[in-house]
């Protein structure tokens, strides 16, 4: 536990000082100042920032944790080869790159809203859903990208993969749910749709954050199904569950990967 | 004492070691020596934990490592190629590795006199040389002052003055009753410190023996002729 958080802290300290984790952060805080200067609401803002954090952070987090993950491999040589476990090694490492991600965007949406000011508690709840639905996926990405580079130690492999895993998950998936749908249109499709929604992370995010705008409605009997769903203790319980498990599961299976990966 | 014992290892079609046996003698300098791709990192590498061997097993003072962290206490290893992160001064690198050994480090300040790296202290280490981030990982694996060296090309990408400065350095260890292993695929360069010779070619020891027990069996009085013998009878 030691050895973890100190590697946790001295990544996380590595990286904060990247220029590209401060460019990062000022991405978000350039494009919520301007939705929130243009906006009429702070709601709308959420809405659009949505949009931007369901393309943004999943890409960036994939394509930058593997650049880092791979430049880093010679001197992950020199961590493994002190008195240490390889599992401490792994999780510090994994802790302080989403660490620095995660960080670098809620400062960067967080600041704004802060300088604008938010209108009412709803908004703040709205916003806090959206910082951690943000949160969650940098972790499954991260977590992505760490499962890619234990598997292989070819970077354009990687890289391929890391883009194609992006790519499934948004826009394939979706595309694919769209063919179920209209393939089985004339079925009551609304609750294997709320299970499928569980099987992919950005939808999952999306869904958590849309029915927290009250924009439900527009999305017909399907919505009304789910916002009784998801509206209810048990189905945030459970999406938030469901966005946790995809946050640790693929840094799980890379860590056992990791456990006898030859350096 | 450092024992290999059948140590065997493939990575996918390509066989690296071929049941190796070596034993590295207390208080003594060897070398592991061969052409590029004999298996000289691999085998150091099997030793310090970053490769898992197919078969076979190593001991450090008669206990297997397998699977273990511990003995790596009583290591300091020089990697061939030292690479820190980029936005850590050396300062931050040097205290990382003390925070994860939890003890200090006794010989910290007279290596980093040695290597004259002190001017260097608080740079963020991506803007040192290849030559001086070496010198950072002969400080990084000689500073606690271990029991066993293991140093993986310790004079590759050091000017003449520092690699000196490394020769006398691992000579001064063993006078100190440390037992040595290092790797490097070029003999001359290393002929004046090491005692016992260990030739790995395709993977298997070819040799193992002191430098005159090799210029005995080859009839040759230099070490790199000497070398190239074995090389031609075994058909490479």
């Amino acid at each position: 536990m030691r050895a973890f958080s100190r590697l946790a802290r001295y990544s996380l300290t590595d990286l904060a000082r990247s220029w590209w984790i401060a460019a990062y952060a000022l991405f978000f805080a350039a494009t919520t100042s301007t939705l929130l200067y243009f906006g009429e609401e702070p709601a709308q803002a959420v809405a659009s920032v949505l949009s931007l954090v369901l393309i943004v952070i999943p890409l960036v987090s994939v394509i930058f944790g593997l650049t880092h993950l791979y430049g880093s491999r010679d001197f992950v040589e020199l961590l493994l080869a002190q008195p240490v476990d390889r599992r401490s090694v792994f999780w510090g490492q994994y802790a302080g790159l989403s660490l620095a991600l995660a960080l670098a965007y809620v400062v960067g949406i967080l600041g704004p809203f802060f300088w604008y000011g938010l209108e009412n508690a709803a908004d703040a709840g709205t916003l806090a859903v959206l910082l951690a639905a943000g949160t969650l996926l940098t972790f499954t990405f991260v977590g992505l990208a760490a499962l890619v580079s234990v598997l292989t130690d070819n970077r354009m492999k990687a890289l391929g993969g890391a883009v194609a895993l992006w790519l499934y998950f948004a826009v394939v998936y979706d595309g694919l749910l769209l063919i179920v749908m209209i393939l089985f249109q004339s079925y009551p499709l609304e609750r294997p749709l709320l299970g499928l929604v569980l099987l992919n992370p950005l939808d999952l995010a999306r869904v958590l954050v849309l029915l927290r705008l009250d924009v439900a409605a527009l999305m017909g009997y399907t919505g009304a199904v789910f916002q009784s769903f998801f509206g209810s203790a048990w189905g945030v319980a459970l999406a938030l569950v469901s966005l946790a498990g995809w946050a640790a599961g693929p840094a799980v299976v890379a860590a056992r990967v990791y456990r006898r990966k030859d350096f | 004492m450092v024992e290999f014992r059948h140590v065997d290892k493939s990575f996918g079609a390509l066989t690296v070691l071929r049941g190796v046996d070596v034993r590295v003698r207390p208080g003594r300098i060897t070398a592991l020596v061969g052409p590029n791709a004999a298996g000289k990192t691999t085998l150091i590498k099997c030793l310090m934990g970053l490769v898992v061997p197919d078969a076979g097993d190593i001991f450090v003072d008669g206990v297997a490592v397998r699977g273990t962290a511990a003995y790596r206490d009583r290591i300091g290893y020089m990697v061939q190629v030292a690479r820190f992160p980029d936005n850590l001064s050396l300062r931050e690198v040097l205290d990382l590795v003390k925070d994860l050994r939890g003890r200090p480090a006794t010989l910290e300040d007279l290596l980093l006199g040695l290597f004259a790296l002190e001017p260097f202290l608080h740079r963020p280490v991506r803007v040192l040389s290849g030559g001086t981030r070496q010198k950072v990982g002969a400080v990084l694996a000689m500073m606690f002052d271990p029991e066993i060296l293991v140093l993986d090309e310790p004079t590759a990408s050091l000017d003449p003055l520092a690699s000196r400065r490394q020769k006398d350095r691992i000579l001064e260890e063993r006078a100190r009753g440390k037992t040595v292993l290092l790797a490097s695929h070029s003999l001359a360069e290393l002929e004046e410190v090491f005692d016992q010779l260990v030739f790995l070619l395709d993977g298997r020891v070819c040799f193992d023996g002191t430098p005159e027990e090799l210029r005995e069996l080859a009839r040759e009085r230099r070490l790199d002729r000497a070398i190239a013998r074995l090389m031609e009878a075994s058909g490479s």
